[in-house]
């Protein structure tokens, strides 16, 4: 549930640093859980780039809508096409098949939690 | 925070690992861990199993029974037989809701009123309220009754060797008492899905076994436990009203489409004066149905309609369709562009996106 080679956002997104100055980000299996059945991720086109903590997408379920905002300034290198014929990945798979940018890092990783810290994050969240 | 209410089912609810809400101070399964797809298409193609044992049961007995759910609702109480159900309402003076909700004719002189969980303080009060001009008695059910609502095409075929009362002669908008899974309980050919199925309404302390007994039945056949998210697009699809939502304290009935439960000709109810005058000037706003053109424009409950960047009307209800794999919704919009074929714009997040209005319901079953 809270793999340790992620880094984590207090909003329920994940960054997974390829070690080359680029990171797949999506978001968490706490997050898709909440969703519930996802129907659509709105992604944006690669070249785009965003802040730490800016909103570059939607993420909607049968019931409801969330906002994802970036874990790390970045320029989108590239997105997850799997997701605009089959939203439901992100619940099946949320930290592998279900990525959904990979982007190229402009910034640091501060402010980001490791696997222990989100954990303790989500079980206060959830009590 | 007060503590959540609980239904009689809490216990199996959590057994089954459904994710739990708070719902108007209840604490319900909003969905099991199959999701809102899955129990949504079970209940369309098989069955699902709801506890709606949240809902509020009223009960008027008396030699003046019969005037004061008449005085008290738009449809004609007399023409109801007995162990016939209909839709009603309450409404205010001014032809505004308290509340929608369901009458059933146990007697002559007896009467159910089934009204939403939410409203059900309130509701009591308002009928306790009118009560002491007619001679009968009010008494609240609520506590004591549990309600389990079996939804889907194998309804009959689940639950008739549960029970002794033959299903099939029960027909739509009808009910029975009879015994489940040897529980003695009321069984109504009823429910809020648009699907074939029945309401049972027992004693609190028996849910647990009719649910139980019907999961076992059923569970061979695809029966799945269903959850509020599912029975939310379910009534959706098939244009039911929801309190709070196409219905409230700011709508009247005629507006919400709803002139068929208003038999204006039926004698004295409370809101009849109003509904009258409002019938003979045509209804500044409309509520129709709407889907929105682009697959990434979901509208949601309680957003703005919009023409040249001003807000004309609102979306009472909408999501991504299940059953219709589109993105659909209500909306309250100005009866000139209540048009089929016609465009309205929802403001979604800032912007603002195209939208058609289409017939409704979405969804109608096959008989």
């Amino acid at each position: 549930m809270f793999p340790a080679d992620l880094k984590y956002t207090k909003d329920h997104e994940w960054l997974k640093p390829a070690g080359d100055g680029t990171a797949l980000v999506g978001i968490t299996h706490y997050a898709q859980d909440a969703l519930g059945d996802v129907v659509f991720v709105d992604l944006p086109e690669a070249g785009a780039s965003f802040a730490q903590g800016e909103e570059f997408g939607t993420v909607e379920s049968v019931k409801t809508v969330s906002e994802l905002s970036m874990p790390s300034a970045g320029e989108v290198l590239d997105v997850n096409a799997t997701l605009a014929d089959h939203p439901e990945v992100v619940n099946e798979d949320p930290y592998g098949k279900g990525w959904m940018v990979k982007i190229k890092l402009t910034g640091d990783l501060a402010g980001l939690l490791d696997a222990k810290a989100y954990e303790a994050l989500v079980s206060a969240e959830s009590h | 925070m007060p503590e959540l209410m609980k239904t009689p089912l809490n216990a199996a609810h959590r057994a089954l690992n459904a994710k739990m809400v708070d719902f108007g101070g209840w604490d319900m399964p909003v969905q099991y861990p199959a999701g809102i797809i899955a129990e949504h298409e079970a209940v369309r193609t098989k069955a699902g199993l709801f506890d709606v044992s949240h809902m509020g049961e009223i009960r008027v007995q008396g030699p003046g029974a019969l005037a004061l759910v008449e005085h008290l609702t738009p449809n004609a109480v007399s023409k109801l037989a007995i162990g016939q159900v209909h839709y009603t309402a309450f409404l205010y003076e001014n032809g505004t809701f308290v509340d929608d909700l369901l009458v059933y004719r146990e007697g002559e002189q007896e009467f159910l009123l089934v009204v939403n969980a939410g409203n059900s303080d309130k509701d009591f009060a308002w009928v306790q309220k009118h009560a002491p001009a007619y001679d009968c008695t009010v008494v609240n059910e609520s506590p004591i009754t549990g309600q389990i609502a079996l939804q889907g095409p194998l309804s009959v075929q689940i639950l008739q060797p549960l029970t002794k009362t033959p299903l099939d002669p029960i027909g739509y908008y009808f009910f029975t008492h009879g015994e489940v899974a040897g529980v003695k309980c009321l069984i109504s050919r009823t429910g809020y899905t648009g699907e074939d199925g029945f309401e049972i309404y027992c004693a609190a302390g028996d849910a647990g076994r009719i649910w139980n007994a019907v999961m076992e039945a059923g569970k061979p056949q695809g029966l799945m436990p269903a959850g509020l998210g599912c029975r939310n697009t379910l009534r959706l699809e098939c244009k039911m009203a929801l309190y709070g939502h196409e219905i409230d304290d700011g709508i009247h009935a005629l507006e919400a489409g709803l002139g068929w439960i208003v038999k204006l000709d039926k004698g004295e109810f409370i809101g009849r004066e109003a509904l009258l005058a409002a019938k003979s000037a045509p209804a500044p706003r409309k509520l129709v149905g709407f889907k929105t053109l682009e697959k990434r424009d979901i509208a949601r409950d309680h957003m703005p309609v919009v023409q040249d960047g001003k807000p004309i009307g609102l979306v009472t209800s909408a999501a991504p369709s299940p059953t219709c794999g589109i993105n659909l919704g209500l909306a309250y919009v100005p009866t000139e562009l209540a048009k089929t074929g016609g465009r309205i714009q929802i403001e979604i997040r800032g912007r603002a996106v195209d939208a058609e209005i289409i017939p409704t319901p979405f969804y109608k079953r096959q008989k």
